[in-house]
């Protein structure tokens, strides 16, 4: 599968902050944050439509999101993920000597994963940390 | 049914004062003046909550009260170097006894600073900054600058109550702007009509010149945004500066240039042109009084600790050209308190290492996510906060591989993985207290309904843990 090279951006959105009010095991916060916002001019590039699953890579993990058409765009060469247990398998746990690690910027790379699942809550924990 | 008004908003930075909340059967049934995830906070904070639960087996098994208090303070009492983390979306009264539980475990203590605006903080230390309070910004500044913070999407109604759209004695609002302009330029004509009259009468020149007309009409408050996408905020801009990602530090240093008077010899710098640069430089420096605020954008990108100092500078920089402030955009609504209540008690901000005997303050050396990608400890107690949704992988491994315990009121991600689960009632609605703003102002939080049974606040959960270790240590 060939994918394309981008920088990873992750962030809070308005929907992530009003649904984590409604519950971090709510149906709306998990569809909310499994989800990778992108431009549409990579998005055809890639030949994948609104809701397809995509695998995100890094060099610190990868994880499968549902790829949506960005609300604020445009921004080619750039996905956002919004915070949360799925951003987290894929950024940069590096802090240069600052405590924090790095949550914007990091180098990914994007690739169609057709037939593959976006996890659940539960099952994302249980297979990254294995507990639960 | 009772109206409770004056109702503070326990979500983000701006800790809006001014909510009300309509109760009916000791529930909260309508919110008025709230944000969405304010509103969404008050309006579902009683459906989803946690009972005292402990492993066993591997299991979350329901415990009484006492009993999950008492494995808490256990595996405390073990642990050699156990991390405290959380604090920013409880009270200072909690915090307070947290420092106090920290010292007595020789642990580190942490507050979410440490993966928001630590590095700011640490900015903030070597070169300090202008501040100011968000009344100022109400009343005052004409312009307002967003650089790398969406505030639409996490601090709703700072735009609407303290900065582009507000309504302030020496601002009026961006809606009154446009009925005003309308306005003036009714009164404009008919000024006009009635000088040209008086002067035809009696031969004089027109009392009214044309400068009130403009003073009316003027364009007040421009509304400048930074960021790597075209945000919601970046939409009812006047300026947007679309900045590439990691090249913040660039375009910040750029701008030091410009507003020393220096020139560019490029046509463009991170992505944005060097002529959108200047004439956002002139209204810069143009201004009355500006502000800078900015977001983790500048924090969580390359550059991190830098690109805060060049921001400082830069603001220092317009100061020399007309009057301008800087604030940090803080997330949690106590992120503010925590550091300050960890800073009057231990001198630090974050970051407090107890394992000396004394407060030892080293970031990326005594910040939990250094600590725990080190491998170096060896329990945890969250409160009030969910590192397993909000730290990178490496980290939430091994968290999660030690006994881990945690203080919340609503289940998520860190309580489907601790170890031990202490339900809290939720601060700002079940427990009162003191949170700080983001411009560091101290407002009180309201209790405006009773928590459920079972469910106490963090300062007694945390005040019961703390003597219960003592209990195990000394005997």
């Amino acid at each position: 599968m060939v994918g394309i090279k981008v920088k990873l951006v992750t962030g809070r959105s308005l929907y992530q902050g009003t649904y984590k009010e409604k519950g971090k095991t709510s149906d709306e916060y998990i569809r909310v944050v499994s989800e990778c916002q992108m431009d549409p001019e990579d998005m055809r590039k890639l030949g994948i439509r609104e809701g397809e699953p995509v695998r995100v890579k890094t060099a610190y993990g990868s994880v499968v999101l549902r790829a949506v058409k960005t609300p604020e765009g445009p921004h080619p060469g750039v996905i956002f993920i919004p915070y949360g247990p799925w951003a987290n398998v894929v950024v940069n746990p590096e802090t240069h000597g600052t405590g924090m690690p790095s949550y914007k910027g990091v180098d990914a790379e994007v690739e169609p994963a057709p037939g593959e699942k976006v996890l659940d809550l539960v099952e994302l924990l249980k297979s990254t940390y294995r507990r639960q | 049914m009772v109206t409770v008004s004056s109702v503070v908003c326990p979500v983000c930075g701006c800790l809006c004062d001014d909510l009300e909340v309509e109760i009916e059967n000791g529930r909260i049934i309508a919110v008025r003046n709230a944000c969405s995830v304010g509103e969404a906070k008050f309006l579902n904070y009683w459906k989803h909550r946690n009972k005292p639960m402990v492993r066993k087996n591997g299991e979350l098994i329901e415990v009484s009260i006492d009993e999950a208090i008492r494995k808490a303070a256990e595996i405390l009492a073990e642990a050699k170097y156990p991390i405290l983390y959380g604090w920013s979306s409880t009270t200072c009264e909690a915090i307070k006894v947290g420092l106090e539980l920290a010292e007595e475990l020789g642990g580190v203590i942490d507050n979410t600073a440490t993966v928001c605006h630590g590095p700011s903080l640490l900015a903030i230390q070597d070169v300090g900054y202008p501040g100011f309070t968000l009344g100022q910004s109400r009343h005052r500044f004409d312009l307002v600058i967003y650089w790398g913070s969406n505030p639409w999407s996490a601090h709703f109604r700072d735009l609407d109550r303290y900065s582009a759209f507000s309504e302030g004695r020496f601002q009026i609002s961006a809606w009154r702007r446009a009925f005003a302009k309308v306005y003036a330029r009714i009164a404009a004509k008919k000024m006009n009509a009635a000088s040209k009259r008086t002067a035809a009468k009696y031969a004089v020149s027109p009392p009214f010149g044309s400068e009130l007309v403009d003073t009316l009409l003027r364009e007040d408050r421009k509304l400048v945004v930074v960021d790597v996408r075209r945000t919601a905020t970046a939409f009812k801009a006047d300026y947007f500066l679309q900045v590439k990602p990691n090249k913040d530090f660039e375009l910040l240093q750029a701008f030091r240039v410009l507003v020393k008077d220096g020139e560019l010899d490029v046509d463009e710098v991170a992505g944005v042109p060097v002529e959108l640069m200047e004439e956002v430089v002139d209204v810069m420096i143009n201004c009355r009084v500006g502000v800078l605020y900015f977001g983790v954008g500048l924090t969580m990108s390359k550059g991190k600790i830098r690109n805060i100092e060049a921001a400082i500078n830069l603001t220092k920089e317009l100061n020399a050209r007309t009057k301008f402030h800087i604030l940090p955009m803080r997330g949690h609504y106590n992120v503010t308190g925590a550091n300050v209540v960890f800073a009057w008690t231990t001198g630090f901000p974050y970051a407090v290492d107890f394992s000396h005997g004394y407060p030892y303050y080293n970031p990326g050396e005594t910040s939990v996510v250094d600590i725990l990608c080190r491998g170096e400890t060896d329990a945890s107690l969250v409160i009030a906060s969910d590192p397993v949704a909000n730290f990178p992988k490496k980290a939430v491994k091994e968290m999660v591989s030690n006994p881990l315990i945690a203080i919340d009121p609503a289940p998520t991600p860190t309580t489907l993985m601790a170890d031990v689960v202490i339900p809290a009632a939720y601060a700002g609605i079940e427990a009162p207290g003191t949170a700080y703003r983001m411009d560091h102002v101290p407002i009180s939080l309201r209790k405006v309904v009773e928590p459920p049974p079972g469910c106490i606040p963090d300062e007694v959960i945390v005040k019961r843990i703390l003597n219960e270790v003592r209990r195990l240590r000394r005997g």
